[in-house]
């Protein structure tokens, strides 16, 4: 009884996996910079395994930024996985052992969330472990590729292989916007924003890191003050 | 930077991350009351990603039209819900052709 959901784990993961694969591939190219071996890069994404996550701290180290603006970059960007878990928190049968409830809360990506918490009633632990098995070794695997072929590809390629990251920060943020008008509006003035602040002259001169976090509470903040949400159960970003 | 200082970075990235996934988990007994805490949470990780795209995706091309190109189709394909993979090899192929017929 216990293997049908970790069997349907594994098939739900795989098209995930597929995904991942390509984009820690790009995401290898950028750890390059920062001076990671691929072992190095295999361990850092297999324990990490949070995209933006993993690319700013890459370029905050490529930049020599200090360990407290790593942190803070790794707070602000994985700051929607306090969400994620919390929801999932929901999503777990009563009476599930701790070390389930916890081992669940660090399988958490967008994509393993997203699946897990679509599983009608109580998500069983066996799915999101397999889910998130897969999709794991896809990614850390991929970090690794791209560090070590990311030297052998010429530069075109490479630059190309880099914007499919933000294309997959598109495929996250965009959608939603579609759905709420209030996304919509807060990814406008972070946009707007965002150039503003890079081309400002005090700011600009801060690091990417550093106005990333500025910007993000500040936005957030202001949108969360202006705009509040609604629902109570409508807490899944 | 060093070597053993990497390592270090990496380690932290990992415990915060990680922290971050776990306290809620621990803590959250029932649903996230506070509307304004729910609400903040609700937004970071739009505003954090979009304002790590803008401008960092128009200027890792070297023209810019290539990068504006790949940022717009970009938009229009995760618009249309085509999906992680898609909406990423889609960007990745015009920065490519534009790049590399020297746009």
């Amino acid at each position: 009884m216990m293997r049908t959901p970790a069997i349907q784990g594994l098939r739900d993961g795989t098209p995930i996996a597929m995904g991942y694969f390509a984009v820690a591939f790009s995401l290898g190219i950028i750890a390059v910079k920062a001076g990671l071996t691929a072992p190095l890069g295999f361990i850092s994404s297999a324990f990490t395994r949070a995209s933006a996550g993993e690319y700013g701290t890459y370029m905050l180290i490529a930049a020599g930024a200090t360990y407290a603006e790593i942190a803070a970059m790794c707070l602000v960007t994985n700051l929607r996985y306090m969400l994620m878990s919390a929801a999932l928190s929901q999503k777990i049968a009563p009476g599930t052992s701790w070390v389930h409830r916890m081992l669940m809360a660090a399988c958490i990506t967008d994509e393993v969330f997203g699946i897990s918490v679509a599983w009608p009633g109580y998500t069983p632990p066996a799915y999101t472990y397999a889910a998130a098995l897969i999709s794991t070794l896809f990614w850390a695997s991929g970090c690794a590729m791209g560090i070590m072929a990311g030297s052998l590809l010429p530069e075109t390629m490479v630059t190309a292989l880099s914007m499919s990251l933000y294309g997959m920060f598109l495929a996250i943020i965009i959608p939603p916007a579609r759905k709420d008008r209030n996304v919509l509006g807060a990814l406008v003035v972070s946009i707007v924003l965002s150039g503003l602040a890079a081309a400002a002259p005090v700011v600009g001169e801060w690091s990417s890191g550093m106005r990333t976090v500025v910007l993000t509470i500040l936005i957030s903040a202001a949108a969360a003050w202006l705009k509040p949400v609604k629902d109570e159960n409508d807490g899944a970003a | 930077m060093e070597q053993h200082s990497i390592i270090i970075c990496i380690a932290l990235a990992i415990v915060v991350t990680n922290l971050i996934r776990l306290i809620p988990m621990a803590c959250i007994k029932g649903p996230i009351r506070h509307r304004f805490v729910r609400s903040f949470l609700y937004y970071v990780p739009y505003v954090t990603l979009a304002v790590m795209t803008f401008p960092d995706m128009i200027l890792t091309p070297p023209s810019l039209t290539t990068g504006i190109a790949a940022l717009t189709a970009g938009i229009a394909a995760a618009w249309m819900r085509l999906g992680l993979l898609p909406v990423a090899a889609i960007c990745s192929l015009i920065t490519y052709f534009l790049n590399s017929s020297g746009i």
